[in-house]
């Protein structure tokens, strides 16, 4: 095997990373590209904060900051938060229940590059005529009112990178029902693993009616159709209808496996187990449940009467139940354990506090009466950023911090990471807080400026200054990662100490092929049952014989450059060029010529045999 | 249930008077500030929401100092803790607690949503058409600027709403563009105007409090509907009874105006020429929705502001004419009146600042 | 694991698509899969039913004015009778009958055929008769989106079945291509079944208005 340990050069590096189906690899590639697109919709947060530093600034016009902020909302929660999620799973989920792949490689690799090519794509619209600008709701009547190609960058970009998540949905879904190692019955799963799991049936339900609502845009837009076009019978309604039955449980998409992370990393440093396991399953999967019951709260405003506000309010307050239920065991986790303040359980800590201020005003936003003054103002800016900041970037941050040295090999800086939480913690709530009285005091969202006289100026400014806090803490974090990888000092199994679950019973970083032999699982918290009877590692469920490993391929990346190719032809096609037609052929050609090429060529994989797996001690890699 | 909510309003006065001194915000604008039945009943469910949020907070926050506080790990401290699998009894409090706060808030929720909706009186209408007892206004939000129609009267304004105080007034919104949405904080939420279709609903404008802002309240658009989103500003001017029938006597019995001194002559010279196609100086003006493109300039003499957002003064009068991009930009009006001269534009500003219904 | 291994019918598995891990994912992913096809079917059906009917003016055709029973009732019987076939060829596929699978696949694709062949006459007919296009109105372009991601989903289906049939026409079963025809067949039910609700919610519940 000391092939694979070889030094390689940086080209075949590149290329191994280019054709990779490794999931810990994979990983690896959602957490550069998403952190990249994290950065990039960060500095347009920035420009926003900027021009909205007094009033009427103009440090950017007002056609431009529709386009800044409607791409900073599409990058952060599509092109930042998803593929971070993703990351994380992909790092952790087979590891967890003792896997050695997802059910998918090849499709885990191709549901990758689709996000990529779809992120590229979207953000390449900055050079080639004009972003995006009618929000990233984009709705119909706006979105078709839109001039320039802005808004068919955002229906193909999406439409590629949601096929993407659909892909990487599924895949999780059939790893965790059908790849479990030995003894890891679903009430073993880890929390982080039952939130994947919840999040991956999500996004199979509801990717496809934003699929469906792109498609008509992308109709409408380029090819003619008058599904929105009132004159011609059309109804817009019908969008928001659409993208909001997708776009709510995406922030439950985005909120559930941050849930997963906290659990994991609250009982690992409480060094206690998690506090009513069983009713936090029950709770991830009903708020996943009712996730799909509540989208029309998103459109009090829109008149669709009173009984359907009614209903759908209610609704809304129900979730409030599980959500709470989940906040008191994770503080009744830490109740009579031994708490240890690292960074990762710092970022936890801290977002009991925020997560609540966040889910308290979704309760107020449920009640419809009082939404319609809420509703499109920063009232309800602050609240979305309490829950989506607050919770998913600060369990992104904690999830990071917590698996990089499982991911890596190496520990980030601890007080460097302190310095980020506190800038970014304290410039959170600076930001934010206020915003919710600007909303109740009359300021709409995504205005471009504001009235001089109208009571808004201090606490824009206010909002501003915590900004730059919370970017000042992302610059350390940075930081921190290239000194940490400069110095590259090497760790255990178990780094932090005091890990509970499979992943931290195997070396860091795990080998490719992950668990030498695959672990007996003898309860919750498996590495942790073996550590309490005195024993160092997982005791293994199989003899030792050869591991079928899946081949890699160029493929998946193929398949995906073909649909950012014709995607240009596409979006041009309505100018009447002649080059369109051609350009979406050729496109076409490459993604489904590759699919073929996949499907006629077989591709059994390779074994490692036995031989070779005893030689490969100093690898560890023993379950 | 009203009652009820008194008394939780004055334990909300007592319990966050901090809160509500640090964010009240002007009282022309401010949701913090309702002047107005719909507002105040929005402000009492903020309220309520508010005091079982805060209360929700105080029993996390105090359990999670206990916990933060308690349960640290000492230096070197390697005793295991005990492994507590959970707690029925806990858990059960912790459900139903949070049932028992959300009914006490989706109750009158619910009440005050369907209470909000009530717009029956709209549908009663005499033997001519006309809605009998209800003063209905047309809201018609277009590219950055309101028309406002009182279809009954057969009178058509732009950008400034004139309504009486102290009793409901009912509207029909719709979009004749792109979608937008119709909000005056201080007297109430918002409602969409949407391309298809038309939403209805009320406000109600207290006049004591109409009287603390001047007899005027600020509009917003609440929708992001192109560039200009920001400047769609319009105001709401609020009448008692006697002057509103005044005010809409005047409107009715406005005819073609006649303008005096030789300026707002040649002005009306060049409107005729350059303005009359989109523009409609009579608050008369029965033509149908589709050929009104652009705002009733009527009352223009006696508007709050300059195209919703700029003081209304000669010299910004002047200046938006000349170059109505850099104050809204993406504005229908760009570039649909062709070049005009200086004077034409002095002229026209004279003109138009003649442009009045009431004090003539 | 020799998936290519070549097995006589006494070797040969009971439930040979799910006899390897690799069959086993494939199976449930490609039930999940339809799954999440079935949420865009039905998305696409809600927006068919709000835009029903709705045009510019009057001149323009409506459902009850197109639509005609015999030629979609056809185009319904040879859906479904190529589904039939298609069950008939798993049935020899769980069998080890190579020959007889291929057999039946080829009446299923010929099937397949001849209902797209009734779909493109459909369209032509409405497009040069009815001036119902997909831009005339949105009724049109509703119309045209659910019916024709349905016939395009045949069509994909048919080049899917067809491409399986010739790369494995020389070397027959083993449990490599077993899962493969096996999830084709459940995708071409798929198609059936979402046949039958175009079918009664487009079709005939067109035709009464």
């Amino acid at each position: 095997m000391s092939t694979y340990a070889n030094k390689k050069g940086f080209g075949a590096t590149l290329w191994d990373y280019l054709t990779t189906v490794d999931h810990k690899k994979i990983a690896i590639l959602y957490l550069i590209s998403g952190g990249l697109f994290f950065v990039i919709g960060g500095l347009e947060a920035m420009f926003i904060r900027i021009q909205l530093a007094i009033p009427n600034n103009d440090f950017v016009s007002a056609g431009f900051y529709n386009e800044i902020l409607t791409m900073h909302g599409t990058t952060m929660i599509f092109l930042a938060a998803m593929p971070l999620v993703f990351a994380v799973m992909n790092a952790v989920v087979p590891l967890q229940i003792g896997a050695r792949d997802v059910a998918f490689p090849f499709l885990n690799s191709l549901g990758f590059w689709l996000f990529f090519f779809g992120g590229v794509f979207l953000n390449l619209s900055w050079f080639l005529g004009g972003a995006p600008d009618a929000g990233w709701t984009s709705y119909a009547s706006l979105s078709l009112h839109s001039e320039g190609h802005g808004i068919d960058f955002y229906v193909l970009g999406l439409q590629i990178s949601g096929f993407g998540t659909l892909i990487a949905g599924i895949n999780f879904l059939v790893t965790i029902i059908n790849m479990r190692a030995p003894g890891m019955t679903y009430m073993r799963m880890p929390l982080f693993t039952w939130s994947t799991f919840v999040v991956s049936a999500l996004i199979l339900f509801a990717f496809p009616p934003l699929t469906v609502g792109l498609v008509l845009m992308m109709f409408d837009r380029m090819f003619g159709a008058n599904f929105f076009d009132v004159a011609a019978g059309g109804n817009t309604i019908i969008w928001e209808h659409l993208f909001w039955i997708f776009g709510h449980p995406e922030v439950y998409i985005l909120i559930l496996p941050a849930f997963g992370i906290f659990s994991e990393i609250f009982a690992t440093f409480s060094r206690k187990r998690l506090f009513g396991y069983s009713s936090m399953v029950f709770a991830t999967v009903l708020i996943g449940f009712l996730g799909f019951m509540v989208w029309a709260h998103h459109m009090f405003t829109t008149g669709l009467g009173p009984i359907a506000n009614a209903i759908f309010a209610v609704a809304t307050m129900a979730i409030a139940v599980p959500t709470g239920i989940k906040i008191f065991n994770w503080i009744f986790t830490m109740w009579g354990g031994s708490v240890k303040f690292t960074v990762p359980m710092l970022y936890a800590v801290a977002f009991i506090p925020t997560f609540t201020m966040g889910g308290v005003t979704g309760i107020m936003l449920a009640s419809a009466p009082a939404d319609y003054q809420y509703h499109d103002s920063y009232f309800v800016v602050a609240h979305f950023h309490y829950v989506i900041v607050g919770g998913v970037v600060l369990g992104l941050l904690a999830g990071i911090n917590f698996y990089w040295p499982k991911m890596f090999g190496t520990m980030l800086s601890e007080k460097l990471g302190q310095i980020t939480f506190w800038t970014f913690l304290i410039g959170f709530h600076l930001t934010f807080f206020i915003q919710h009285f600007l909303g109740l005091m009359g300021m709409p969202r995504r205005v471009f400026t504001f009235l001089d006289d109208q009571g808004f100026n201090t606490g824009n400014m206010i909002s501003t200054v915590g900004a730059f806090l919370m970017a000042f803490g992302v610059l350390v974090m940075v930081i921190n990662i290239i000194i940490t990888s400069v110095k590259n000092e090497k760790v255990g199994n178990d780094p932090w100490g005091d890990g509970r679950t499979l992943e931290w019973a195997i070396p860091s970083p795990p080998p490719f092929y992950n668990f030498k032999q695959l672990p007996l699982v003898r309860g919750l918290d498996p590495y942790w049952v073996e550590k309490m009877e005195g024993k160092k590692e997982m005791t293994p469920a199989e003899p030792l014989g050869d591991i079928h490993m899946p081949n890699s391929s160029i493929l998946p990346l193929t398949i995906a450059s073909g649909l950012f190719i014709a995607a240009f032809g596409a979006l041009y096609h309505m100018d009447d060029k002649t080059w369109t037609l051609p350009i979406m052929i050729v496109g076409l050609l490459v993604t489904f010529g590759s699919m073929f090429i996949r499907s006629v060529k077989d591709d059994h994989g390779y074994h490692i045999h036995k031989e070779d797996l005893m030689d490969d001690k100093d690898k560890g890699g023993k379950a | 249930m009203k009652k009820r909510l008194h008394k939780w309003r004055l334990i909300a006065l007592l319990g966050i008077v901090g809160l509500v001194l640090s964010g009240c915000g002007e009282p022309f604008l401010s949701a913090l500030k309702p002047a107005g039945d719909v507002a105040q009943s929005q402000y009492d469910l903020l309220i309520l929401s508010t005091l079982i949020m805060v209360l929700v907070i105080i029993v996390v926050i105090i359990l999670f100092v206990v916990v933060i506080l308690r349960f640290r790990r000492k230096e070197g401290d390697e005793t295991i803790p005990k492994q507590i699998e959970g707690s029925h009894k806990l858990e059960i409090i912790w459900t139903v607690i949070p049932i028992l706060l959300l009914i006490v808030l989706a109750v009158p929720t619910v009440v005050t949503t369907f209470d909000l909706a009530d717009t029956k009186a709209m549908d009663k209408k005499d033997k001519d058409g006309k809605t009998k007892d209800a003063l209905v206004v047309n809201v018609r939000a277009n590219l950055y600027w309101w028309e406002f129609e009182y279809p009954d009267l057969g009178v058509v304004t732009s950008q400034d709403l004139v309504v009486p105080t102290d009793r409901k007034v009912y509207f029909n919104l719709t979009a004749s563009d792109v979608k937008h949405s119709f909000w005056v904080p201080s007297v109430g939420g918002k409602m969409d105007t949407n391309t298809e279709g038309v939403n209805q609903f009320f406000l109600e404008f207290d006049g004591e409090k109409a009287e603390d802002s001047n007899n005027v309240f600020y509009g917003k658009c609440a929708e992001l509907c192109g560039p200009s989103h920001a400047l769609m500003d319009f105001k709401v001017i609020t009448k008692s009874k006697s002057d509103f029938e005044a005010w809409t006597k005047d409107m009715k019995a406005s005819k073609e105006p006649v303008v005096e001194g030789d300026l707002a002559k040649q002005g009306e010279d060049v409107f005729n020429q350059s303005c009359i196609g989109c523009h409609a100086v009579t608050p008369n003006d029965s033509r149908p929705e589709a050929a009104r493109q652009a705002p009733n300039l009527a009352t223009f003499g006696e508007r709050e502001k300059v195209a919703g957002v700029l003081d209304h003064t000669e010299e910004n009068v002047k200046k938006w004419i000349k170059d109505p991009e850099k104050y809204k930009p993406g504005n229908t009006m760009t570039g649909t009146y062709g070049e005009l001269s200086d004077s034409d534009i002095n002229a026209l500003a004279a003109y138009l600042l003649e442009l009045k219904v009431e004090d003539k | 694991m020799q998936t290519d291994e070549r097995f006589t019918d006494a070797t040969w598995p009971a439930s040979p698509e799910k006899a390897t891990l690799d069959g086993k994912n494939k199976y449930l992913g490609f039930w999940l899969f339809l799954g999440g096809e079935t949420v865009l079917f039905a998305s696409l059906f809600a927006t068919y039913l709000a835009l029903k009917d709705k045009v510019p003016n009057g001149d323009a055709a409506l459902a009850k004015d197109l639509f005609e029973l015999p030629l979609t009732f056809v185009a319904t019987m040879l859906l479904l009778t190529s589904s039939l076939t298609s069950v008939y060829a798993m049935y020899h596929m769980k069998n080890n009958h190579f020959k007889q699978m291929q057999a039946w696949l080829v009446i299923t694709v010929a099937l397949g055929f001849g209902f797209l062949g009734l779909e493109i006459y459909e369209f032509n007919h409405y497009v040069h008769e009815f001036h119902h296009t997909f831009t005339s109105s949105a009724f049109g372009s509703a119309f045209y989106t659910l019916v024709g991601f349905h016939g395009g989903h045949v069509a994909f289906g048919l080049v899917w079945i067809i491409s399986l049939m010739v790369r494995n026409a020389g070397r027959g079963l083993n449990l490599y291509n077993a899962p493969k025809f096996f999830v084709a067949s459940l995708y071409w039910h798929f198609i059936d079944v979402v046949w039958v609700f175009i079918f009664t919610v487009v079709y005939l519940m067109g035709m009464v208005g």
